[in-house]
């Protein structure tokens, strides 16, 4: 485990304590960049970020406010698996009450009931989000636009298993351009109380700063016990990257 | 025979009207190899010296041209796929011109970089003699899926060579592959002087469970062994080939230098003659791309291509040393990876000091962006290539400038670049 403090240029309004999960394991795409774009946002915001890496085996922070888990190969999963089972059921516990946690490809999978693999293993998941995916021999590979409660999202999307929703399940997003969860719903991800499972990769929250703000201003009133304090930020260049994208992909619709 | 002839007449034909065009390099040995399926196999049943393919993520143009100039200079006539067509149908092309009709390629040897997934239609209809294994680094996932698919491919090359293999000691995954081969295998890497580089040069967060190498090099096995940041020895048991300085700066560049020399020892045998080698790695010129210079209005303006996090990470450490006014051009066409998620695994703190005078191409607000995560400043963004290189060199007309580019942006501003500053010589190399 690795602990690094970034602190607000003023006084701070509190520390959120913001912990990725297997950053080494499990970030392939890009990963760290949604960790870097937490980090840096709860900063601005006027707190301290407080950054811990979970590495398999280490300690679990079972005090923390918000969770990052990103994507990885089935080699990268496999190193995980034992000590996702351990901690499985304190993340549970802690989804259910409400903590923010923002899960994507490989996670968001381990989050779900189960996965199924080609084989036809089935491979239980953690059940925090009601998911289940089956492995699937096509990629679904591509740049997504979406249409969410946060407003557009833009991102890019590589996977070959395909999820599909239990009843009642909401998703994170509708698809506008791209596949999402099974190229055939058109919905993307999924989202339980706080926790946001999603393909959306890499530098999902870089170009979606309202997607970090709503993860942060939930964290930050669990770390503070006050409402959410932000400041008005200005974000001109994620502005300007994710309206191209949306031109690009979905045109002035 | 008559099909073969017809083949490499239509072949011929083609591709002359293309280049006319300044057209595409694969489509005349499609249409060839739609006359002739064989034809690739047949064009090299005859060659004596050897079949090379040199793969892996980062480096095979640069190492391609490296062992071919020293084999050259060993007085060897050696085919080679320079346009950077690094897959079966640009090999095929770029042939055309030298086959006779007969179909035989007249060579003492072949040396062809492919990718990974090419090589694999690459030997599905010619056994490879050797193959040259250089890394496996994440790179075109949205192609590729998945960094271990790709190390299986490297493997899967090996395994298909018949006499030998050269292989990179430093790399985890071409070791693990390399090490479960039954043909014989040369290794290079790094002196144990200089191990602590490795980092620079390695994809890091793939290796996180592999025990640091320790492997004694054997006899035809070498080390790159470093003198200063340009000049280095390549260092076998028995003999030094060096002291070197390239053309081209870089500790990746000198690793390639040291792939190459392996490689060509294997092939020549007790003809290998250290001082030839020497002389004719200094002689080589930067691949496209490759810290290529171009003279604009008096000053030097380096191209730099970047692919992928590993790529983007050794070229920042190269000329990190020396910083200078930068631009940096991101497109995420198909040649370029349309994803452009990797540019969060580089750290772009060295650019920190000087800042950065514009961002451009496709994604130029996405690459600020990321510039602004690192508290990296950001003159301008300007999206269109042609208004940006204007700008940067109307903004820094008097000193050295550098260009971080993908693919599809260094072609355009190579264009560009032609068209006002008379740049030489413009397609004659291309990057893998």
């Amino acid at each position: 485990m690795s602990t690094e403090i970034l602190a607000p240029d003023g006084p701070t309004k509190g520390t959120v304590t913001l912990v990725h999960l297997y950053p080494r394991e499990m970030s392939i795409y890009g990963d760290l960049g949604n960790t870097r774009a937490l980090a840096s946002r709860i900063r601005r915001h006027g707190y301290t970020a407080e950054v811990v890496d979970h590495h398999p085996g280490a300690d679990f922070r079972d005090d923390a406010h918000l969770f990052m888990g990103g994507g990885g190969q089935d080699s990268g999963q496999a190193r995980v698996e034992a000590d996702l089972e351990a901690v499985g059921p304190t993340l549970k516990a802690m989804a259910a009450d409400g903590v923010p946690m923002l899960v994507i490809c490989g996670m968001y999978q381990l989050f779900g009931n189960s996965f199924h693999t080609v084989g036809g293993q089935v491979l239980p998941g953690l059940g925090i989000l009601d998911v289940t995916t089956r492995g699937n021999d096509k990629r679904m590979i591509g740049p997504v636009c979406l249409e969410t409660e946060f407003g557009r999202v833009v991102g890019y999307e590589n996977h070959s298993g395909s999820t599909v929703l239990g009843t009642g399940q909401e998703a994170f997003g509708t698809v506008l351009a791209g596949h999402g969860n099974n190229g055939e719903d058109r919905t993307e991800g999924a989202r339980t109380l706080h926790v946001i499972g999603t393909y959306l990769h890499g530098p999902l929250l870089p170009s979606n700063p309202m997607v970090s703000d709503a993860l942060i201003a939930v964290a930050a009133e669990r770390a503070t016990g006050r409402p959410f304090e932000p400041e008005d930020l200005e974000d001109p260049l994620a502005d300007e990257a994710r309206g191209r994208q949306v031109r690009r992909l979905v045109g002035a619709r | 025979m008559l099909r073969t002839a017809a083949a490499v007449a239509a072949g011929k034909t083609v591709r002359a009207l293309a280049r006319r065009r300044g057209g595409g390099s694969a489509f005349p040995g499609l249409v060839a190899e739609r006359i002739q399926p064989r034809i690739l196999r047949r064009a090299l049943a005859d060659i004596p010296g050897g079949i090379v393919v040199v793969s892996g993520t980062n480096g095979k143009t640069t190492t391609t041209k490296m062992l071919v100039a020293v084999l050259r200079a060993h007085s060897r006539t050696v085919f080679s796929n320079p346009t950077g067509s690094n897959f079966t149908r640009g090999v095929l092309s770029e042939m055309l011109p030298q086959l006779p009709v007969s179909g035989r390629l007249e060579a003492d040897l072949v040396v062809v970089e492919l990718d990974e997934a090419h090589a694999m239609r690459f030997v599905d209809e010619v056994a490879p003699t050797h193959s040259l294994l250089l890394n496996v680094a994440r790179d075109q996932l949205d192609r590729f899926a998945e960094i271990d698919h790709t190390a299986d491919l490297l493997a899967r090359l090996g395994a298909a060579s018949t006499e030998g293999v050269v292989a990179n000691a430093d790399d985890p995954f071409v070791s693990r592959a390399a090490d479960a081969l039954d043909v014989p295998v040369r290794w290079f890497g790094l002196d144990a002087s200089i191990a602590d580089r490795l980092p620079e040069i390695t994809e890091h967060d793939s290796r996180f469970d592999d025990a640091p190498t320790t492997r004694d090099p054997g006899a035809g096995d070498a080390r790159l062994r470093p003198r200063d940041e340009r000049a280095f020895d390549v260092v076998f048991p028995d003999v030094a080939v060096g002291p070197v300085t390239l053309r081209q700066r870089g500790l990746a560049a000198m690793i390639n230098a040291t792939a190459a020399t392996t490689t060509a020892r294997l092939l020549l045998g007790d003809d290998f003659d250290p001082s030839v080698a020497a002389a004719a790695l200094a002689a080589v010129q930067p691949p496209f791309g490759r810290g290529e210079v171009i003279d604009v209005d008096g000053q030097p303006l380096e191209l730099v291509l970047v692919k992928n996090p590993a790529g983007f990470g050794v070229a920042l450490n190269t000329y990190g040393s020396t910083p200078v006014a930068t631009m940096v051009a991101i497109n995420d066409n198909d040649a370029d990876g349309r994803d452009v998620s990797w540019l969060y695994d580089v750290s772009f703190a060295s650019l920190r000091e000087r800042g950065v005078a514009l961002t451009s191409g496709v994604r130029a607000y996405d690459m600020a962006l990321r510039l602004h995560y690192d508290d990296v400043a950001v003159d301008r963004v300007v999206p269109d290539l042609e208004e940006a290189l204007d700008a940067f060199v109307a903004a820094h007309g008097g000193e050295p400038k550098r260009i971080f580019c993908t693919y599809t942006a260094m072609m355009a501003l190579r264009r560009t670049l032609a068209a006002r500053h008379g740049l030489a010589h413009f397609g004659e190399d291309a990057p893998a």
